[in-house]
Protein backbone atom coordinates (compact mmCIF):
# COMPACT_ATOMS: atom_id res chain seq x y z
CA UNK A 1 0.00 0.00 0.00
CA UNK A 2 2.70 2.45 0.99
CA UNK A 3 5.13 1.66 -1.76
CA UNK A 4 2.44 0.91 -4.33
CA UNK A 5 3.92 -2.51 -4.94
CA UNK A 6 2.19 -5.84 -4.61
CA UNK A 7 2.48 -7.44 -1.19
CA UNK A 8 3.68 -10.69 -2.72
CA UNK A 9 6.47 -8.88 -4.59
CA UNK A 10 7.59 -7.08 -1.45
CA UNK A 11 7.64 -10.27 0.57
CA UNK A 12 9.39 -12.15 -2.23
CA UNK A 13 12.21 -9.61 -2.30
CA UNK A 14 12.89 -10.01 1.38
CA UNK A 15 12.66 -13.78 1.80
CA UNK A 16 16.30 -14.70 1.23
CA UNK A 17 18.00 -12.95 4.19
CA UNK A 18 15.42 -14.18 6.66
CA UNK A 19 15.53 -17.75 5.44
CA UNK A 20 19.33 -17.86 5.57
CA UNK A 21 19.36 -16.23 9.01
CA UNK A 22 16.90 -18.79 10.34
CA UNK A 23 18.63 -21.78 8.79
CA UNK A 24 22.02 -20.73 10.11
CA UNK A 25 20.52 -20.11 13.56
CA UNK A 26 18.86 -23.48 13.50
CA UNK A 27 22.12 -25.21 12.59
CA UNK A 28 24.20 -23.32 15.16
CA UNK A 29 21.62 -23.76 17.91
CA UNK A 30 21.12 -27.48 17.42
CA UNK A 31 24.83 -28.25 17.14
CA UNK A 32 25.54 -26.35 20.35
CA UNK A 33 22.45 -27.10 22.40
CA UNK A 34 22.10 -30.85 22.02
CA UNK A 35 25.67 -31.75 23.12
CA UNK A 36 25.39 -29.26 25.99
CA UNK A 37 22.14 -30.82 27.15
CA UNK A 38 23.59 -34.32 26.90
CA UNK A 39 26.65 -33.23 28.84
CA UNK A 40 24.50 -31.69 31.57
CA UNK A 41 22.45 -34.87 31.87
CA UNK A 42 25.55 -37.06 31.94
CA UNK A 43 27.21 -34.96 34.64
CA UNK A 44 23.93 -34.26 36.40
CA UNK A 45 24.31 -32.80 39.86
CA UNK A 46 27.87 -31.63 39.35
CA UNK A 47 29.03 -28.07 38.83
CA UNK A 48 29.08 -28.58 35.06
CA UNK A 49 25.37 -29.33 35.16
CA UNK A 50 24.67 -26.38 37.39
CA UNK A 51 26.63 -24.00 35.21
CA UNK A 52 24.84 -25.14 32.08
CA UNK A 53 21.42 -24.92 33.69
CA UNK A 54 22.23 -21.54 35.21
CA UNK A 55 23.26 -20.27 31.79
CA UNK A 56 20.09 -21.63 30.30
CA UNK A 57 17.92 -19.78 32.83
CA UNK A 58 19.91 -16.66 32.04
CA UNK A 59 19.42 -17.35 28.35
CA UNK A 60 15.66 -17.22 28.84
CA UNK A 61 15.90 -13.93 30.66
CA UNK A 62 17.93 -11.83 28.28
CA UNK A 63 15.94 -10.36 25.40
CA UNK A 64 17.18 -11.03 21.88
CA UNK A 65 18.18 -7.48 21.10
CA UNK A 66 20.25 -7.17 24.27
CA UNK A 67 22.26 -10.24 23.27
CA UNK A 68 22.55 -8.79 19.81
CA UNK A 69 23.93 -5.49 21.02
CA UNK A 70 26.30 -7.13 23.47
CA UNK A 71 27.69 -9.39 20.74
CA UNK A 72 28.06 -6.61 18.23
CA UNK A 73 29.67 -4.41 20.87
CA UNK A 74 32.35 -6.92 21.79
CA UNK A 75 32.97 -8.83 18.58
CA UNK A 76 32.32 -6.15 16.01
CA UNK A 77 33.21 -2.83 17.68
CA UNK A 78 35.88 -3.82 20.19
CA UNK A 79 37.53 -6.81 18.54
CA UNK A 80 36.55 -5.98 14.96
CA UNK A 81 36.20 -9.63 13.95
CA UNK A 82 32.89 -9.35 12.18
CA UNK A 83 31.04 -6.55 10.43
CA UNK A 84 28.70 -4.62 12.73
CA UNK A 85 25.67 -4.57 10.51
CA UNK A 86 24.41 -5.33 7.07
CA UNK A 87 23.82 -8.31 4.89
CA UNK A 88 25.57 -9.71 1.85
CA UNK A 89 23.61 -11.97 -0.43
CA UNK A 90 24.53 -15.62 -0.69
CA UNK A 91 25.06 -15.18 -4.40
CA UNK A 92 28.09 -12.96 -3.70
CA UNK A 93 30.04 -15.79 -2.18
CA UNK A 94 29.82 -17.96 0.87
CA UNK A 95 32.30 -16.26 3.18
CA UNK A 96 30.96 -12.67 3.13
CA UNK A 97 27.47 -14.11 3.58
CA UNK A 98 28.57 -16.24 6.50
CA UNK A 99 30.55 -13.41 8.09
CA UNK A 100 27.61 -11.02 8.22
CA UNK A 101 25.26 -13.65 9.55
CA UNK A 102 27.32 -15.17 12.36
CA UNK A 103 26.57 -12.57 15.04
CA UNK A 104 22.84 -12.26 14.28
CA UNK A 105 22.48 -16.03 14.27
CA UNK A 106 24.22 -16.47 17.60
CA UNK A 107 22.14 -13.66 19.11
CA UNK A 108 18.94 -15.11 17.76
CA UNK A 109 19.93 -18.61 18.76
CA UNK A 110 20.64 -17.72 22.37
CA UNK A 111 17.13 -18.33 23.72
CA UNK A 112 16.73 -21.26 21.41
CA UNK A 113 19.91 -22.88 22.72
CA UNK A 114 18.68 -22.44 26.29
CA UNK A 115 15.35 -24.01 25.43
CA UNK A 116 16.76 -27.01 23.56
CA UNK A 117 19.53 -27.66 26.09
CA UNK A 118 17.00 -27.70 28.90
CA UNK A 119 14.63 -30.16 27.23
CA UNK A 120 17.54 -32.35 26.10
CA UNK A 121 18.80 -32.56 29.65
CA UNK A 122 15.38 -33.34 31.12
CA UNK A 123 14.56 -36.13 28.66
CA UNK A 124 18.09 -37.53 28.75
CA UNK A 125 17.89 -37.81 32.52
CA UNK A 126 14.68 -39.77 32.16
CA UNK A 127 16.12 -42.05 29.48
CA UNK A 128 19.39 -42.62 31.34
CA UNK A 129 17.51 -44.09 34.30
CA UNK A 130 15.95 -46.78 32.08
CA UNK A 131 16.88 -50.43 32.26
CA UNK A 132 18.25 -50.76 28.74
CA UNK A 133 20.90 -48.16 29.50
CA UNK A 134 22.13 -50.36 32.31
CA UNK A 135 22.12 -53.30 29.94
CA UNK A 136 24.19 -51.37 27.45
CA UNK A 137 26.63 -50.44 30.18
CA UNK A 138 26.81 -54.06 31.30
CA UNK A 139 27.65 -55.09 27.73
CA UNK A 140 30.69 -52.88 28.07
CA UNK A 141 29.69 -50.12 25.73
CA UNK A 142 31.63 -46.89 25.89
CA UNK A 143 30.10 -43.94 27.62
CA UNK A 144 29.86 -41.82 24.49
CA UNK A 145 28.34 -44.75 22.64
CA UNK A 146 25.64 -45.08 25.26
CA UNK A 147 24.96 -41.38 25.40
CA UNK A 148 24.72 -40.71 21.71
CA UNK A 149 23.52 -44.01 20.26
CA UNK A 150 21.18 -45.45 22.85
CA UNK A 151 20.07 -42.55 24.95
CA UNK A 152 19.89 -39.65 22.53
CA UNK A 153 17.90 -41.66 20.04
CA UNK A 154 15.26 -42.38 22.61
CA UNK A 155 15.24 -38.83 23.88
CA UNK A 156 14.76 -37.45 20.38
CA UNK A 157 10.99 -37.03 20.28
CA UNK A 158 10.59 -34.25 22.90
CA UNK A 159 13.73 -32.57 21.61
CA UNK A 160 12.41 -32.48 18.06
CA UNK A 161 9.07 -31.18 19.36
CA UNK A 162 10.76 -28.32 21.12
CA UNK A 163 12.84 -27.49 18.07
CA UNK A 164 9.58 -27.20 16.15
CA UNK A 165 7.81 -25.09 18.75
CA UNK A 166 10.89 -22.93 19.13
CA UNK A 167 10.52 -21.78 15.53
CA UNK A 168 7.88 -19.40 16.92
CA UNK A 169 10.62 -17.89 19.06
CA UNK A 170 12.86 -17.66 16.02
CA UNK A 171 10.23 -15.83 14.00
CA UNK A 172 9.58 -13.34 16.79
CA UNK A 173 13.29 -12.98 17.39
CA UNK A 174 14.07 -12.52 13.71
CA UNK A 175 11.87 -9.44 13.64
CA UNK A 176 14.04 -7.88 16.33
CA UNK A 177 17.43 -9.25 15.28
CA UNK A 178 17.03 -7.98 11.75
CA UNK A 179 16.46 -4.47 13.00
CA UNK A 180 19.44 -4.64 15.36
CA UNK A 181 21.79 -5.85 12.65
CA UNK A 182 20.13 -3.96 9.79
CA UNK A 183 19.36 -7.04 7.74
CA UNK A 184 16.86 -6.34 4.98
CA UNK A 185 14.65 -9.34 5.68
CA UNK A 186 11.03 -10.10 6.41
CA UNK A 187 11.36 -9.01 10.03
CA UNK A 188 12.60 -5.58 9.03
CA UNK A 189 9.74 -5.40 6.55
CA UNK A 190 7.27 -6.24 9.34
CA UNK A 191 8.52 -3.40 11.50
CA UNK A 192 8.41 -0.95 8.62
CA UNK A 193 4.91 -2.09 7.80
CA UNK A 194 3.76 -1.54 11.38
CA UNK A 195 5.36 1.87 11.66
CA UNK A 196 3.69 2.92 8.42
CA UNK A 197 0.37 1.29 9.40
CA UNK A 198 0.49 -0.61 6.15
CA UNK A 199 -2.32 -3.04 7.00
CA UNK A 200 -2.38 -5.20 3.85
CA UNK A 201 1.34 -5.82 4.21
CA UNK A 202 1.02 -6.63 7.93
CA UNK A 203 -1.74 -9.12 7.19
CA UNK A 204 0.30 -10.70 4.43
CA UNK A 205 3.36 -11.06 6.66
CA UNK A 206 1.39 -12.54 9.55
CA UNK A 207 -0.12 -15.08 7.18
CA UNK A 208 3.30 -15.99 5.74
CA UNK A 209 4.90 -16.38 9.17
CA UNK A 210 2.00 -18.44 10.51
CA UNK A 211 2.09 -20.63 7.44
CA UNK A 212 5.81 -21.29 7.94
CA UNK A 213 5.24 -22.06 11.61
CA UNK A 214 2.44 -24.54 10.89
CA UNK A 215 4.47 -26.08 8.07
CA UNK A 216 7.50 -26.58 10.33
CA UNK A 217 5.36 -28.26 12.95
CA UNK A 218 3.87 -30.52 10.29
CA UNK A 219 7.43 -31.50 9.33
CA UNK A 220 8.12 -32.20 12.99
CA UNK A 221 5.19 -34.60 13.05
CA UNK A 222 6.64 -36.37 10.05
CA UNK A 223 10.08 -36.55 11.67
CA UNK A 224 8.50 -38.30 14.66
CA UNK A 225 7.82 -41.33 12.55
CA UNK A 226 11.45 -41.40 11.47
CA UNK A 227 12.99 -41.21 14.93
CA UNK A 228 10.40 -43.40 16.62
CA UNK A 229 9.00 -46.17 14.42
CA UNK A 230 6.32 -46.89 17.03
CA UNK A 231 4.51 -43.69 16.13
CA UNK A 232 2.18 -44.15 13.18
CA UNK A 233 -0.57 -41.98 11.80
CA UNK B 1 14.14 -50.50 43.33
CA UNK B 2 14.89 -50.65 47.04
CA UNK B 3 17.98 -52.63 47.82
CA UNK B 4 17.91 -54.81 50.88
CA UNK B 5 21.23 -55.19 52.59
CA UNK B 6 22.48 -55.69 56.10
CA UNK B 7 22.38 -52.44 57.99
CA UNK B 8 25.89 -50.99 58.14
CA UNK B 9 27.40 -50.24 61.49
CA UNK B 10 26.44 -46.75 62.41
CA UNK B 11 28.77 -44.52 64.33
CA UNK B 12 27.62 -44.01 67.90
CA UNK B 13 27.03 -40.36 67.48
CA UNK B 14 25.55 -39.23 64.22
CA UNK B 15 26.47 -35.73 63.12
CA UNK B 16 23.83 -33.31 64.25
CA UNK B 17 21.62 -32.31 61.36
CA UNK B 18 20.47 -28.80 61.79
CA UNK B 19 17.00 -28.36 60.45
CA UNK B 20 16.42 -24.73 59.78
CA UNK B 21 12.85 -23.65 59.98
CA UNK B 22 10.80 -20.62 59.16
CA UNK B 23 12.09 -17.72 57.16
CA UNK B 24 15.79 -18.36 57.32
CA UNK B 25 15.29 -22.03 56.66
CA UNK B 26 13.43 -21.31 53.45
CA UNK B 27 16.17 -18.99 52.26
CA UNK B 28 18.79 -21.56 53.17
CA UNK B 29 17.03 -24.39 51.37
CA UNK B 30 16.00 -22.46 48.30
CA UNK B 31 18.71 -19.86 47.64
CA UNK B 32 17.66 -19.26 44.03
CA UNK B 33 14.05 -18.55 44.95
CA UNK B 34 15.21 -16.22 47.70
CA UNK B 35 17.44 -14.33 45.25
CA UNK B 36 14.57 -14.11 42.79
CA UNK B 37 12.08 -12.81 45.36
CA UNK B 38 14.68 -10.38 46.68
CA UNK B 39 15.36 -8.96 43.22
CA UNK B 40 11.66 -8.61 42.45
CA UNK B 41 11.05 -6.81 45.75
CA UNK B 42 14.00 -4.52 44.99
CA UNK B 43 12.59 -3.69 41.56
CA UNK B 44 9.14 -3.09 43.07
CA UNK B 45 10.71 -0.74 45.59
CA UNK B 46 12.64 1.11 42.88
CA UNK B 47 9.49 1.42 40.76
CA UNK B 48 7.28 2.68 43.60
CA UNK B 49 9.84 4.93 45.23
CA UNK B 50 11.22 6.29 41.96
CA UNK B 51 10.27 9.95 42.66
CA UNK B 52 12.23 9.96 45.93
CA UNK B 53 15.45 8.32 44.74
CA UNK B 54 17.20 11.37 43.41
CA UNK B 55 15.49 11.26 40.05
CA UNK B 56 14.47 14.19 37.92
CA UNK B 57 11.51 14.36 35.55
CA UNK B 58 12.21 11.46 33.18
CA UNK B 59 10.65 13.28 30.25
CA UNK B 60 12.36 16.63 30.80
CA UNK B 61 14.37 17.59 27.74
CA UNK B 62 17.70 19.37 28.12
CA UNK B 63 19.33 19.70 24.71
CA UNK B 64 22.43 21.39 26.14
CA UNK B 65 23.22 18.37 28.32
CA UNK B 66 22.69 15.68 25.72
CA UNK B 67 24.83 12.57 25.37
CA UNK B 68 26.69 12.98 28.66
CA UNK B 69 28.75 10.03 29.79
CA UNK B 70 27.78 8.47 33.14
CA UNK B 71 29.01 10.78 35.93
CA UNK B 72 28.19 11.74 39.50
CA UNK B 73 25.48 14.11 38.39
CA UNK B 74 24.01 11.79 35.77
CA UNK B 75 24.57 8.32 37.16
CA UNK B 76 23.71 6.54 33.94
CA UNK B 77 24.42 9.47 31.60
CA UNK B 78 21.94 11.29 29.41
CA UNK B 79 20.43 10.36 26.07
CA UNK B 80 20.30 12.15 22.75
CA UNK B 81 17.64 14.55 24.01
CA UNK B 82 19.39 15.25 27.32
CA UNK B 83 17.01 13.15 29.40
CA UNK B 84 18.50 11.59 32.52
CA UNK B 85 18.79 7.85 31.90
CA UNK B 86 18.89 6.96 35.59
CA UNK B 87 15.48 8.58 36.10
CA UNK B 88 14.13 7.02 32.94
CA UNK B 89 15.29 3.56 33.94
CA UNK B 90 13.67 3.80 37.39
CA UNK B 91 10.39 5.09 35.99
CA UNK B 92 10.64 2.49 33.24
CA UNK B 93 10.52 -0.22 35.91
CA UNK B 94 6.90 0.80 36.51
CA UNK B 95 5.82 0.03 32.97
CA UNK B 96 7.59 -3.32 32.83
CA UNK B 97 6.34 -4.50 36.21
CA UNK B 98 2.77 -3.36 35.54
CA UNK B 99 2.75 -5.08 32.16
CA UNK B 100 4.32 -8.25 33.55
CA UNK B 101 1.99 -8.66 36.50
CA UNK B 102 -1.15 -7.48 34.71
CA UNK B 103 -0.59 -9.87 31.82
CA UNK B 104 0.16 -12.78 34.16
CA UNK B 105 -3.02 -12.10 36.15
CA UNK B 106 -5.34 -11.46 33.21
CA UNK B 107 -3.99 -14.28 31.06
CA UNK B 108 -4.21 -16.85 33.85
CA UNK B 109 -7.70 -15.78 34.93
CA UNK B 110 -9.16 -15.83 31.44
CA UNK B 111 -7.18 -18.94 30.53
CA UNK B 112 -8.49 -20.60 33.68
CA UNK B 113 -12.09 -19.75 32.82
CA UNK B 114 -11.76 -20.91 29.21
CA UNK B 115 -9.86 -24.05 30.21
CA UNK B 116 -12.42 -24.98 32.90
CA UNK B 117 -15.34 -24.53 30.52
CA UNK B 118 -13.80 -26.47 27.67
CA UNK B 119 -12.46 -29.18 29.96
CA UNK B 120 -15.78 -29.72 31.68
CA UNK B 121 -18.30 -29.39 28.89
CA UNK B 122 -17.52 -31.69 26.02
CA UNK B 123 -19.75 -29.89 23.55
CA UNK B 124 -18.01 -26.54 23.81
CA UNK B 125 -14.60 -28.19 23.95
CA UNK B 126 -14.28 -28.84 20.23
CA UNK B 127 -15.24 -25.28 19.25
CA UNK B 128 -13.09 -23.50 21.83
CA UNK B 129 -10.05 -25.64 21.20
CA UNK B 130 -10.21 -25.09 17.44
CA UNK B 131 -10.23 -21.33 18.04
CA UNK B 132 -7.28 -21.71 20.40
CA UNK B 133 -5.42 -23.86 17.85
CA UNK B 134 -5.96 -21.12 15.33
CA UNK B 135 -4.56 -18.49 17.68
CA UNK B 136 -1.64 -20.74 18.56
CA UNK B 137 -0.62 -21.11 14.94
CA UNK B 138 0.48 -17.46 14.99
CA UNK B 139 3.76 -16.91 16.86
CA UNK B 140 2.88 -14.98 20.07
CA UNK B 141 5.14 -11.98 19.46
CA UNK B 142 3.79 -11.60 15.96
CA UNK B 143 0.21 -11.80 17.21
CA UNK B 144 0.95 -9.11 19.78
CA UNK B 145 2.56 -6.94 17.09
CA UNK B 146 -0.41 -7.41 14.78
CA UNK B 147 -2.87 -6.55 17.58
CA UNK B 148 -0.86 -3.48 18.50
CA UNK B 149 -0.96 -2.35 14.88
CA UNK B 150 -4.75 -2.35 15.09
CA UNK B 151 -4.99 -0.22 18.22
CA UNK B 152 -3.53 2.94 19.66
CA UNK B 153 -0.22 2.77 21.52
CA UNK B 154 -0.91 2.74 25.26
CA UNK B 155 0.02 0.62 28.26
CA UNK B 156 -3.50 -0.88 28.47
CA UNK B 157 -3.41 -1.92 24.83
CA UNK B 158 0.01 -3.51 25.25
CA UNK B 159 -1.35 -5.51 28.18
CA UNK B 160 -4.39 -6.59 26.15
CA UNK B 161 -2.31 -7.57 23.13
CA UNK B 162 0.15 -9.68 25.10
CA UNK B 163 -2.66 -11.23 27.15
CA UNK B 164 -4.53 -12.37 24.05
CA UNK B 165 -1.31 -13.82 22.67
CA UNK B 166 -0.76 -15.80 25.89
CA UNK B 167 -4.31 -17.05 26.57
CA UNK B 168 -4.28 -20.08 24.22
CA UNK B 169 -1.41 -21.77 26.02
CA UNK B 170 -2.88 -21.18 29.47
CA UNK B 171 -6.26 -22.54 28.50
CA UNK B 172 -4.69 -25.61 26.92
CA UNK B 173 -2.79 -26.28 30.13
CA UNK B 174 -5.89 -25.88 32.33
CA UNK B 175 -7.98 -28.01 29.97
CA UNK B 176 -5.39 -30.78 30.09
CA UNK B 177 -5.37 -30.76 33.89
CA UNK B 178 -9.18 -30.72 34.04
CA UNK B 179 -9.40 -33.67 31.65
CA UNK B 180 -7.18 -35.80 33.88
CA UNK B 181 -8.97 -34.64 37.02
CA UNK B 182 -12.33 -35.67 35.59
CA UNK B 183 -11.23 -39.29 35.61
CA UNK B 184 -10.25 -39.21 39.28
CA UNK B 185 -12.33 -41.39 41.64
CA UNK B 186 -13.10 -38.53 43.97
CA UNK B 187 -14.75 -36.61 41.16
CA UNK B 188 -16.92 -39.64 40.38
CA UNK B 189 -17.68 -39.90 44.08
CA UNK B 190 -18.70 -36.26 44.23
CA UNK B 191 -20.98 -36.72 41.23
CA UNK B 192 -22.59 -39.81 42.72
CA UNK B 193 -23.23 -37.89 45.92
CA UNK B 194 -25.34 -35.49 43.90
CA UNK B 195 -22.83 -32.66 43.72
CA UNK B 196 -23.99 -30.03 41.26
CA UNK B 197 -21.84 -28.91 38.37
CA UNK B 198 -20.86 -25.41 39.60
CA UNK B 199 -20.08 -26.83 43.02
CA UNK B 200 -18.10 -29.68 41.50
CA UNK B 201 -15.95 -27.28 39.49
CA UNK B 202 -15.51 -24.83 42.35
CA UNK B 203 -14.74 -27.28 45.14
CA UNK B 204 -13.13 -30.26 43.47
CA UNK B 205 -11.61 -29.28 40.15
CA UNK B 206 -10.57 -25.65 40.48
CA UNK B 207 -8.25 -26.01 43.51
CA UNK B 208 -6.26 -28.74 41.77
CA UNK B 209 -5.61 -26.66 38.69
CA UNK B 210 -4.10 -23.80 40.66
CA UNK B 211 -0.64 -25.27 41.25
CA UNK B 212 0.38 -25.74 37.61
CA UNK B 213 -1.38 -22.50 36.77
CA UNK B 214 0.73 -20.54 39.24
CA UNK B 215 3.93 -21.89 37.74
CA UNK B 216 2.70 -21.00 34.27
CA UNK B 217 1.71 -17.52 35.48
CA UNK B 218 5.25 -16.70 36.60
CA UNK B 219 6.64 -17.77 33.24
CA UNK B 220 4.00 -15.67 31.50
CA UNK B 221 5.01 -12.71 33.65
CA UNK B 222 8.63 -13.12 32.53
CA UNK B 223 7.82 -13.52 28.86
CA UNK B 224 5.34 -10.62 28.99
CA UNK B 225 8.12 -8.31 30.21
CA UNK B 226 10.35 -9.40 27.35
CA UNK B 227 7.53 -9.06 24.84
CA UNK B 228 6.72 -5.58 26.12
CA UNK B 229 10.31 -4.46 25.70
CA UNK B 230 10.45 -5.96 22.21
CA UNK B 231 7.20 -4.20 21.26
CA UNK B 232 8.45 -0.89 22.61
CA UNK B 233 11.84 -1.45 21.02
CA UNK B 234 10.43 -1.80 17.53
CA UNK B 235 8.05 1.09 18.10
CA UNK B 236 4.82 -0.86 18.45
CA UNK B 237 4.52 -0.75 22.21
CA UNK B 238 3.83 1.91 24.81
CA UNK B 239 3.87 5.49 23.45
CA UNK B 240 7.43 6.82 22.91
CA UNK B 241 6.94 9.58 25.49
CA UNK B 242 6.49 7.03 28.30
CA UNK B 243 9.81 5.91 29.76
CA UNK B 244 9.91 2.13 29.43
CA UNK B 245 12.98 -0.05 29.17
CA UNK B 246 12.16 -0.94 25.61
CA UNK B 247 11.69 2.70 24.68
CA UNK B 248 14.97 3.79 26.24
CA UNK B 249 16.78 1.12 24.27
CA UNK B 250 14.95 2.12 21.10
CA UNK B 251 16.12 5.72 21.67
CA UNK B 252 19.68 4.59 22.17
CA UNK B 253 19.68 2.43 19.08
CA UNK B 254 20.91 5.04 16.61
CA UNK B 255 23.71 6.11 18.93
CA UNK B 256 24.74 2.59 19.86
CA UNK B 257 28.16 2.65 18.23
CA UNK B 258 29.37 5.71 20.14
CA UNK B 259 27.19 5.68 23.28
CA UNK B 260 26.57 2.03 24.13
CA UNK B 261 25.69 2.78 27.78
CA UNK B 262 22.29 4.19 26.80
CA UNK B 263 21.28 0.67 25.88
CA UNK B 264 23.22 -1.25 28.50
CA UNK B 265 21.63 0.18 31.66
CA UNK B 266 18.01 -0.58 30.78
CA UNK B 267 19.18 -3.90 29.34
CA UNK B 268 20.79 -4.90 32.63
CA UNK B 269 17.68 -3.94 34.60
CA UNK B 270 15.38 -5.78 32.24
CA UNK B 271 17.50 -8.92 32.22
CA UNK B 272 17.80 -8.97 36.01
CA UNK B 273 14.07 -8.58 36.51
CA UNK B 274 13.18 -11.29 34.04
CA UNK B 275 15.85 -13.54 35.51
CA UNK B 276 14.35 -13.01 38.99
CA UNK B 277 10.87 -13.92 37.80
CA UNK B 278 12.23 -17.01 36.05
CA UNK B 279 14.08 -18.11 39.18
CA UNK B 280 10.89 -17.80 41.22
CA UNK B 281 9.03 -19.76 38.55
CA UNK B 282 11.60 -22.57 38.63
CA UNK B 283 11.39 -22.60 42.41
CA UNK B 284 7.60 -22.87 42.31
CA UNK B 285 7.79 -25.70 39.83
CA UNK B 286 10.21 -27.68 41.96
CA UNK B 287 8.17 -27.05 45.12
CA UNK B 288 4.91 -28.12 43.52
CA UNK B 289 6.32 -31.10 41.65
CA UNK B 290 5.57 -34.10 43.88
CA UNK B 291 8.42 -36.14 42.42
CA UNK B 292 11.03 -33.59 43.39
CA UNK B 293 9.62 -32.49 46.74
CA UNK B 294 9.63 -36.09 47.97
CA UNK B 295 13.28 -36.46 47.18
CA UNK B 296 14.34 -33.51 49.29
Amino acid sequence: MFTGMKVTVLIGQRVEPTVSLMLLTLIIAVTIAVPIGVLAAWKSGTWIDRCIMGLSVAGFSVPVFVVGYLLSFFFALELDWFPVQGYVSFTKGFWPWFETLVLPSVALGFVYIALIARITRATMLEVLSQDYIRTAKAKGMSQTGILFIHALKNAAVPVVTVIGIGVALLIGGAVVTESVFAIPGLGRLTIDAILRRDYPLIQGLVVVFSFVYVLVNLCVDVIYTLVDPRIRY
Amino acid sequence: MTQYAAAPDLPDILPVVRVRKGWMGFIFNHPTVAIGVGLILLMLFLAIAAPWLGTVDPTALAPIKRNREPSLQYWFGTDALGRDIYSRVLYGARVSLIVGFAVALLASLSGLAIGLISGTFRRTDAIIMRIMDGLMSIPPILLAIALMALTRASVENVVMAITIAEIPRVSRLVRGVVLTLREQPYVDAAISCGCRMPMLIWRHILPNTLAPLMVQATYICASAMITESILSFIGAGVPPITPSWGNIMADGRTLFQIKPYIIFFPAIFLSLTVLAVNLVGDGFRDLLDPRKSKAT
